[in-house]
């Protein structure tokens, strides 16, 4: 069974029963999902958890949806490795990286479509749809195979190849939409109204959001059940990093940590940066952009959450950065060989902005970071390459490698 | 009839036009503002209208061709 209580809206507070809804009918406010608290901590623990599966799951009574009938490839519980290595680089004595990397389909948004198709299975809908330019579409193609629900996947029809792939290997339904990301936007907004599918980021979106908040669970149980002081979040729509938020602030009052003070700081990419741009001019009030950078997975030009983000990173005491392409693929080649983890550019952006922040004193060196890596790099490969050593080809007998590899060493002393 | 829920942001240089009242009076709708935030250098208005598809969509262009950005109420939609 799930607490959940009924659908809240964010701007006037308005109830609404636990249907498949995502806006407000009187002020057009989005709808987020309330729970009984009270009923929750009389349940919940941290023995309770801990004797749960090693997945989202384990948080089922902190969840909107019945986890025993739950669309379930595993997502959640991924590794929180510490960074010492990556630390030392950017002056941070207590760094930890969130591998997100390592879901079913390699990236964080299992966590959501994990909930948003069970979700979906409750309501009655035997179709899971999306628009996506490639995590979300693989992850809902991936779970709605599962569920043995169809799957239509809208991308704009620029999208490179590579990433179309990662779904059509699930048998979802690929729709190339001609235009620009606004007019698939438009576009799907329609179809929701129109069709009895479940569009897991527009009509189940409350559920689907409240997925998110497994990653701040996750956090806190790892660190042996205490909140970060600092965590350094990729920004697109804002959702995340206001659930993590959120998620932190309930652990508190479930009383599975004793306090929180984590500030939460967002990194988004300077060629779609509406959010931070709205931080740093010292407004609430977010201004669409039209996206132009590498980092396609954050390219959200009017983003659905930015004012609550932007809340959010105000009333932790957080930031909000921006970082350059350039700075995301050095940023994706310094995780990597740092902390043998390959991130895809979302990736890079976290590590960029956590440079930034701590270069600038944003982060003090003695605090407990923790920087969210939400994807995994093999899905974004064409942004490094071209930018790593290549490969030394050699003969097969060792004269040759030896030859080879002096002449490479040769490279690198002369080289500096 | 048909009913649509938008956003419209406007660009400074547009915050002071009657743009809504224009609106109205040149198609056959009925628009029914719901929230908004304007101030004198910004501005986004959230409303519902209603009228015929087709005057709903030549509408939506006629104040995109304004200058003014159009999108569904929930923002963008399309995630990573």
């Amino acid at each position: 069974m799930s607490y959940a209580r009924a659908l809240r809206c964010k701007e006037c507070g308005r109830e609404y029963p636990l249907d498949p809804i995502h806006v407000c009918e009187f002020c057009f406010g989005p709808l987020e999902v309330d729970y009984d608290r009270e009923a929750q901590r009389k349940v919940v623990s941290r023995e309770r958890i801990d004797g749960g599966p090693p997945s989202l799951w384990r948080y089922r009574d902190l969840l909107p949806c019945d986890a025993d009938r739950a669309v379930d490839l595993n997502a959640g519980f991924t590794p929180l490795l510490r960074a010492p290595n990556l630390g030392e680089v950017l002056g941070l004595r207590h760094l930890y990286i969130k591998n997100d990397c390592v879901n079913p389909s390699w990236s964080f948004k299992d966590r959501v479509v994990a909930v948003a198709s069970t979700k979906a299975l409750e309501f009655g809908f035997d179709t899971l749809a999306c628009a996506s330019t490639g995590n979300l579409a693989n992850a809902v193609a991936a779970h709605a195979a599962r569920a043995g629900m169809k799957a239509f996947v809208f991308v704009p029809a620029d999208l490179e190849p590579g990433k179309l792939l990662g779904s059509a290997i699930y048998g979802a339904t690929l729709v190339a939409v001609d235009g620009g990301y606004d007019d698939v936007n438009r576009l799907c907004s329609e179809l929701a109204d129109r069709y009895e599918w479940a569009f897991v980021n527009i009509n189940v979106r409350p559920y689907y959001a409240d997925g998110s908040k497994t990653l701040a669970y996750e956090v806190a149980e790892q660190l042996g059940w205490r909140a970060p002081d600092h965590c350094v979040v990729p920004m697109a729509s804002g959702s995340l990093i206001t659930k993590i938020w959120k998620g932190l602030d309930e652990l508190a009052k479930l009383w599975l940590v004793d306090s929180v003070q984590t500030k939460v700081s967002g990194a988004q990419a300077a060629g779609c940066a509406p959010i931070s741009n709205a931080w740093q001019a010292g407004t609430l009030s977010v201004r669409p952009v039209k996206p132009n950078t590498i980092v396609k997975s954050l390219a959200i030009g009017n983003p659905a959450d930015g004012y609550y983000a932007l809340q959010a990173i105000g009333e932790s005491g957080g930031s909000a950065v921006a970082a350059s392409d350039e700075e995301v693929v050095d940023a994706i080649k310094l995780l990597a060989e740092s902390e043998g983890v390959f991130a895809e550019n979302a990736g890079g952006v976290t590590v960029a902005g956590l440079k930034r922040l701590a270069e600038s004193g944003r982060i003090a060196p003695d605090e407990l970071v923790v920087a969210f890596i939400t994807g995994a790099g093999p899905k974004t490969q064409e942004a490094v390459a071209g930018k790593l050593a290549e490969a030394i080809h050699v003969s097969p007998t060792v004269a040759s490698f030896e030859q080879a590899i002096g002449e490479r060493k040769g490279v690198v002393s002369s080289g500096g | 009839m048909a009913k649509q829920r938008v956003k419209f942001t406007f660009p400074q240089e547009l915050i002071t036009l009657p743009i809504i009242y224009e609106l109205g009076k040149s198609f056959n709708l009925v628009t029914n503002i719901r929230r908004a935030d304007v101030t004198e250098d910004r501005g986004w208005v959230i409303l519902e209208l209603e009228g015929e598809l087709e005057e709903i969509e030549r509408s939506m262009q006629w104040v995109a061709s304004k200058g003014v950005r159009v999108d569904p109420v929930q923002g963008d939609v399309i995630e990573g």
